[in-house]
């Protein structure tokens, strides 16, 4: 399987709210078909830079663009074919089987008058078989464990068929083989050639996972690179001011 | 075979309609259809005078549809049809339709399961309006229209827009935020309709008759206005089921996939309160329908409003139909009772056989 990832071009980009400057010339360049994870404190500005990216928030200051071309020139349905969000933990309000919930990443291409096509019945085939969901089908939502859940909320994403995949803490409810769940389903969509682009609080799992973090604090571009170069024991004291003894990768030192 | 084995074994094949028929709404909405025409039948033929379910199609027929029937009828039966149980049974209809719909649109919007057309305060709204237009000694008409009936579908409609400017909806107003805001909208026309109730004397139970609901003044006139209204709405409603669908996730999720959450929610709240102010205006307050309706056929097809909305019309129109026969046989039981009455015990036994598959 191959698919064409989405290459994304960040520049001097800013946001701000009222008088608080959430993020600050943020310069962030990622090629099609690379897995990046965006780690940093609570308040770095992780999730403001996701919802710039996503068309939620409109950026004070600089540009962003999606293969070339400016994100404020695409209109919303257009993002929302190309970039797919996996939701942090939604609650529904009526019950609704997994099918049903991993149908509505379809909504982008469904024709308001005709409804869910052919082609819109395989993506969501394709997306429960290549998220291994097909036992949990017919499940009510309500009823699947927190990393049942955030599977399904990622097949939805899948369905949804963005070429970006972008997830703010898929994990964080989640056991550990949940986790891993989660994140080799990553490595294999990136394998495939899509782009993905996550937000992570457990650092030695974002180092595992990701080839490349980027580092944010207080709305800066603190460090992007390979993990070994942006985990280093002074950034983890600078930035989340603590005893770097306390991440399990530099407990020996 | 033991008896819990039993049941089990019965639950599985109840299970199994039940799945069933998720997968066939086609199926569903032909026997929603079947039952619609079977309701409009039953409703034109049955009362205090009978009339047979053929002389019934053929007046109708051929009055109404000019088809070439020979009349076997006597005229005092066309007349009971054509002007007094035909345009009741299609108010009936349009307005069962009607409050379905916006009870469908309201939940979703408000991503609130006990949302039902009135939660934004359109009922208090409609039945001050409907108050002022009893107590005000006037005989008004337009478009066939009285002055309650009027008043009641403004007020409604201003209840709504005050609801809507207050919680400052076309900003960054969360559903629940405007949820509260129709509650308290709400309880203020509310104290405005006591007062006028306190104040009406001998006009009291006009009023309160109206609170309840009632399919008894229906005419064509009214009907000539209220359906397009209802009818339009209605299907400019099911277009949007994409929008709706998508909100059902909350708004960010809903902007992820594509849907323009502040003009969509904007319009469907617009479309869903035009829709129940006809409604309230041409039948008063019929409770029940908008709120139970929606969550039976949610219960037979899962959420989807693509499905939900069309399936709760139809379903809606032929519920109203019969509640409206029983208020007609019952000697004119004003029909919210009976909405309620039918209603709330069929919702309860479903909800407990179903418990497994649906929760609230």
């Amino acid at each position: 399987m191959s698919e064409r990832g989405l290459r994304i071009d960040i520049e001097g980009l800013g946001l701000r709210y009222g008088r608080s400057e959430v993020l600050s010339d943020i310069d962030l360049h990622i090629e099609a078909g690379e897995r990046l994870c965006l780690v940093g404190p609570n308040g770095a500005g992780k999730s403001s830079l996701l919802r710039c990216l996503t068309g939620l928030a409109q950026p004070t200051s600089g540009v962003i663009r999606l293969d070339g071309q400016p994100l404020v020139e695409i209109e919303r349905g257009a993002i929302a074919r190309t970039i797919s969000v996996v939701p942090g933990q939604v609650d529904l309000p009526f019950s609704m089987r997994v099918e049903e919930v991993v149908r509505l990443g379809r909504l982008p291409h469904e024709n308001p008058f005709t409804g869910t096509s052919e082609e819109d019945r395989r993506a969501v085939d394709a997306a429960i078989a290549r998220v291994g969901i097909d036992r949990l089908r017919d499940r009510d939502v309500q009823q699947l464990s927190m990393g049942e859940r955030q599977l399904v909320l990622v097949a939805m994403a899948v369905a949804q068929g963005g070429r970006l995949i972008v997830l703010d803490e898929p994990t964080v409810h989640l056991d550990l083989r949940h986790q891993v769940d989660v994140l080799t389903l990553l490595t294999r969509l990136t394998d495939a050639g899509l782009t993905v682009l996550a937000v992570l609080h457990d650092l030695p799992l974002a180092a595992h996972f990701f080839g490349r973090l980027v580092l944010l604090d207080e709305g800066r571009l603190v460090a992007d690179g390979a993990p070994g170069e942006v985990l280093s024991a002074e950034r983890i004291r600078d930035v989340y001011r603590v005893d770097p003894r306390f991440v399990p990768s530099f407990a020996s030192s | 075979m033991t008896t819990t084995d039993l049941a089990r074994e019965r639950a599985a094949v109840r299970q199994g309609t039940f799945e069933a028929l998720r997968r066939r709404p086609v199926v569903l909405g032909l026997i929603g259809l079947l039952a619609l025409a079977a309701a409009v039948v039953a409703g034109i033929g049955l009362g205090s005078v009978f009339i047979s379910p053929a002389d019934t199609v053929a007046i109708v027929g051929r009055e109404l549809l000019g088809w070439p029937v020979a009349e076997t009828w006597s005229r005092a039966h066309e007349t009971i049809v054509m002007e007094l149980r035909l345009p009741r049974v299609l108010t009936a209809l349009v307005v069962g339709l009607g409050l379905s719909v916006a009870g469908v649109t309201f939940q979703g919007l408000l991503r609130n399961p006990l949302a039902d057309p009135y939660v934004l305060g359109t009922a208090s709204g409609a039945a001050l309006g409907a108050a002022i237009g009893v107590l005000i000694p006037l005989q008004i008409v337009w478009l066939g229209l009285g002055l309650v009936n009027i008043l009641a579908f403004v007020g409604a409609l201003t209840a709504i827009a005050i609801v809507y400017r207050v919680a400052g909806g076309g900003g960054r107003a969360t559903m629940t935020s405007i949820l509260l805001t129709g509650y308290a909208v709400g309880s203020m026309l509310a104290a405005g309709l006591s007062l006028a109730m306190y104040l009406s004397g001998s006009q009291l139970r006009q009023i309160f008759f109206y609170l309840l609901g009632s399919l008894s003044g229906a005419d064509w006139q009214s009907l000539a206005v209220g359906l397009p209204v209802v009818a339009i709405g209605s299907l400019l409603i099911m277009l949007r089921a994409r929008s709706i669908n998508g909100l059902l996730l909350g708004d960010d999720t809903a902007l992820h996939l594509g849907v323009d959450v502040r003009r969509e929610r904007a319009i469907l709240l617009a479309l869903a309160s035009l829709v129940t102010a006809a409604a309230v205006a041409m039948a008063g307050l019929i409770g029940f329908v908008g709120l139970v309706v929606p969550h039976v056929i949610r219960l037979l097809v899962g959420p989807n409003a693509r499905l939900v909305l069309p399936l709760s019309a139809l379903f809606g129109a032929s519920f109203l139909i019969w509640a409206d026969l029983g208020a007609r046989v019952t000697g004119e039981l004003p029909v919210g009772i009976i909405t309620a009455v039918i209603g709330a015990p069929v919702f309860v036994l479903l909800l407990r056989r179903y418990r497994a598959g649906y929760q609230l």
